[in-house]
């Protein structure tokens, strides 16, 4: 099990005043310090790792969050931001001694400009929510993790979260244009702003995927795009992952880039055809749901164009979309996709790396063979265009030993992937899960400038402690 | 200055930092050089050039990713990938002849300084396709960041501070961009007799549409006029550009051309012609900047330029308009009157501005960007020190004193 910092005794010693100062900032009924309420805020998405915090405060205003912070910096007490608390990488784990701060009541739709094409949100607004309030107008907010129902745009900030069609319209860091942020002294800031370029040193851009670790995250600018003129997703099956990894380096090689591009393995195919009954290839190793965009006789010929290509691997089974009714059904199995390995294994984790797609079928290979040394199952999906992986390793919580192993299966598969050129996380986050892998991928030179960027914006270490990097002393900046 | 160092490998650029640590004397840094017009003028003994750090050194056409050596001059990036039909995402512009350079902008020149062409309203800034980088920090150790692979959060993603940081937090040496393939064909809607405030309106329009629209720009008559693609407008013209699958592009271009007679009658404009255009826009040939003439750029909300624009015409500012509005090239005399009008113009219409363009003695005194907030002023002297601790990367280049 990781390990987690020490609370400060000084702090855990005070509780009963952090929660009167915290109550007198932002009233009574935003402050949740009774253990029994706080075990709703123990854990996320992510929920092997449990830790109720010293309180939970839920501000509405970025007044507020400012004042909580001063208070917080001011009293040398730990914070954990926490959006909707989906994080699939223990991203909002709380520690024994921090405060947490839930952004879900900043939930206001601030702006929406049509002319220019952006969007201003509270942090505390779903994924979803956003395009639900375009789409009238025929718009769109384009990164799409599967959690968007629930998920809040300040955590897709702090995770860059990305989704299924991230290859056409990018992940969240290509979509964000403006950002307010407070700083863990308390002094609130705007970055970028309703225009394209900002000023200076690219603020957003390191802001985007700080994981919570530099600073707090009130308001957002997002681009709106407008939504094309229709989809249609079309599905093929394959003999071998080798063939259906071939595939994918046709479609892309060929010049037509699909908005989507998902790969399936064969437990992955037999767990949501179980599940949602989409007509998935049971006798298929592998399968790819490809998806095009444009008016119906674009998708016609951008449809016709992957069929070409796909027929040169001689696919078990090819099946385009003749409507959307048929395209949706094409979808419904991958969509479910979590929901049906849960029925099949009520545990599992849900990993997230990232590999050259090239690699794709030696990788699926040793995790097959890792799979039966462990004597665990997995399930992969693939967003096969932008080379990220997600295999679903099932095992029993209730056997303290099959979590262990499972843990350890999911870092050989991460310690494979940057082996194979890939990166240990492609839109879920370091978070706790992945904290202790990062000297896989990072020297110590790498980290240590990473770390010092944190020190610019959090000399102390107070904001989201124990994420992100190995435990060790906060490194010191020169005095500038 | 000197002819600067120029190392041929990555040890190299690391003894020469290491050295100018040791003596504490700044390094000027530089790809070839062709940007020191640009921003304010370093004051250093030294240069560093990374222009014999030179050679793509992977392109895997199927992933979508590029390597190169920060030297690498673009042509030569932009040829090779031109072979697999593909190209940079950014359409990042050469500005050999708005700066008065003939040397090939290099790979690491163009990234650290995120310019971007017209298709950043489609496709994002050159700062959106970096995935990874490897540089030297201003202690001379040599730092990674990102990888090779087109999805990535894992830890800070520093290779987004050093785009756009114009060599003053690291010297890269390697760098890794996403690609996509280029367009099959692309055309042009070219909507003649618009004032500045109809022409982005139907640019908005444009840009609004379900069409895919990847460029858009305004181009006031005398601008248009040094396009000789466009044919004599006399007027205001838009452009709104569909790069796409032949079949689609001639679709998508009728489709739009319909929505658009709403604003005038709009001329199509095909193949070589387009691209022309575009390569015009992109390269700001038609601000026409005089020799005694600075040039600015401004960021903007694309419906606050009419108003940007308007505020100009007082003045002798020649201007266009890129990015549906969001981008307003600018031409004026080099003074530090027609600065401070043009920097306050563009604060008020709420956008953010560089001088681009300007004599040394003019960019020394004065500020090349919006001088920051004194939060984001501490936030910039704190990461600057968190990269070079010691001053000795570009220093003053973007702000004094840092």
């Amino acid at each position: 099990m990781t390990v987690q910092p020490e609370p400060k005794e000084e702090v855990l010693a005070r509780r009963k005043e952090i929660i009167a100062g915290l109550k007198d900032i932002a009233g009574e009924r935003a402050v949740i310090g009774e253990p029994l309420r706080l075990r709703a805020y123990e854990t996320d998405g992510t929920p092997s790792y449990r830790q109720p915090p010293l309180a939970v405060v839920l501000p509405e205003t970025t007044e507020e969050v400012a004042a909580i912070l001063r208070f917080c910096h001011a009293n040398g007490v730990r914070v954990v931001p926490r959006g909707a608390g989906t994080s699939l990488s223990g991203g909002a784990l709380p520690l024994a001694d921090a405060v947490v701060i839930g952004l879900m009541r900043m939930n206001r739709i601030l702006s929406i400009d049509y002319a220019d094409r952006v969007a201003t949100v509270q942090a505390g607004v779903t994924n979803l929510a956003i395009t639900g309030a375009v789409a009238e107008e025929g718009f769109f907010y384009a990164p799409d993790p599967s959690s968007q129902l629930a998920c809040m745009i300040g955590g897709n900030i702090a995770m860059n979260s990305g989704g299924a069609h991230c290859l056409k319209y990018g992940v969240t860091a290509n979509n964000v244009l403006g950002l307010k942020i407070v700083t863990i002294e308390g002094e609130i800031v705007t970055l970028g702003g309703a225009y394209l370029d900002a000023a200076g040193y690219d603020w957003l851009g390191i802001l985007v995927g700080s994981e919570g670790q530099l600073a707090i995250v009130t308001e957002v600018t997002v681009r709106i795009l407008r939504a094309a003129e229709g989809a249609r997703a079309m599905l093929a099956a394959f003999v071998s992952n080798e063939v259906a990894g071939a595939a994918v380096a046709a479609i892309i090689g060929s010049g037509v880039i699909p908005v989507a591009l998902e790969f399936m393995d064969k437990p992955a195919i037999h767990a949501c055809e179980a599940f949602a009954h989409a007509g998935y290839p049971l006798d298929a190793e592998a399968m790819l749901i490809v998806e095009v965009e444009g008016s119906e006789a674009e998708q016609d010929e951008l449809l016709g164009r992957l069929e070409a290509i796909i027929r040169r691997f001689d696919p078990l089974s090819l099946k385009v979309a003749a409507t959307a009714e048929e395209s949706a059904a094409i979808w419904k199995g991958r969509k479910g996709a979590f929901g049906a390995i849960g029925r099949i294994s009520p545990d599992y984790l849900c990993m997230d790396g990232v590999i050259p797609t090239s690699q794709l079928p030696a990788v699926l290979g040793r995790i097959g063979e890792m799979s039966r040394e462990y004597g665990l199952a997995v399930a992969n999906i693939f967003h096969a265009g932008d080379g990220n992986l997600h295999p679903l390793i099932m095992f029993d919580a209730n056997d303290a030993a099959s979590l262990a192993k499972a843990e350890e299966f999911g870092a050989e598969i991460l310690k494979l992937c940057v082996a194979v050129g890939g990166c240990l996380t492609g839109e879920h986050g370091v978070g706790i899960e992945k904290r202790d892998l990062m000297p896989v991928q990072f020297s110590a030179s790498d980290l240590d400038q990473q770390r010092r960027i944190k020190s610019a914006f959090d000399p102390d270490w107070l904001l989201n402690p124990s994420k992100v990097f190995p435990l060790a002393p906060p490194p010191v900046l020169k005095a500038a | 200055m000197s002819e600067p160092e120029a190392p041929k490998d990555d040890a190299g650029i690391v003894a020469a930092i290491t050295a100018a640590v040791a003596a504490r004397e700044p390094l000027s840094i530089s790809g070839n050089g062709g940007k020191r017009a640009m921003l304010r003028p370093v004051q250093a003994a030294r240069g560093l050039s990374t222009r014999n750090l030179s050679g793509i050194t992977l392109h895997s056409p199927a992933e979508l990713v590029i390597s190169a050596r920060a030297g690498t001059p673009l042509p030569v990036i932009e040829a090779a990938l031109a072979k697999h039909g593909q190209h940079l995402i950014a359409e990042p512009p050469d500005l050999g002849r708005l700066l008065g350079i003939t040397a090939p902008a290099t790979l690491g020149g163009m990234v650290a300084s995120n310019l971007s062409g017209p298709r950043r309203i489609a496709g994002g800034a050159m700062r959106d396709h970096v995935l990874g980088a490897r540089a030297v920090n201003g202690e001379g150790t040599i730092i990674h960041s990102g990888g090779r692979v087109l999805k990535n959060v894992t830890g800070l993603d520093l290779c987004k501070l050093l785009a756009g940081s114009y060599g003053t937090l690291a010297v890269m040496t390697e760098i890794t961009l996403k690609v996509l393939p280029a367009p099959e064909s692309t055309a042009t809607l070219a909507v003649p007799r618009l004032d500045p405030a109809q022409g982005v309106a139907a640019l908005a329009a444009s840009l609004g549409s379900p069409y895919g629209v990847s460029g858009a720009a305004y181009l006031p008559a005398a601008a248009a006029a040094h396009i000789p693609e466009l044919g004599a407008v006399g007027e205001g013209v838009a452009l709104a550009r569909i790069e796409n699958f032949a079949s689609s592009v001639v679709y998508r271009a009728g489709r739009l051309a319909a929505e658009l007679t709403r604003f005038g009658q709009p001329r199509l404009v095909e193949d070589q012609e387009s691209r022309a255009i575009w390569r015009a826009v992109r390269d700001a040939v038609p601000l026409t900047a005089g020799e005694e003439d600075a040039v600015w750029r401004v960021s903007v909300r694309p419906s606050a330029a009419p108003g940007l624009v308007h505020a100009l015409a007082v003045m002798d500012a020649r201007w266009f308009l890129d990015w549906g509005g969001g981008l307003v090239w600018i031409a004026a005399p080099a003074k530090a009157s027609s600065h401070q009008a043009i920097t306050a113009a563009a604060t008020a219409a709420g956008g953010v501005w560089m001088l681009l363009r300007a004599s040394e003695a003019l960019r020394v005194g004065l500020d090349v960007l919006p001088p920051p907030s004194p939060v984001l002023a501490r936030l910039t002297r704190r990461v600057k020190s968190a990269f070079d601790p010691h001053g000795i990367l570009n220093p003053g280049r973007m702000y004094a004193g840092v």
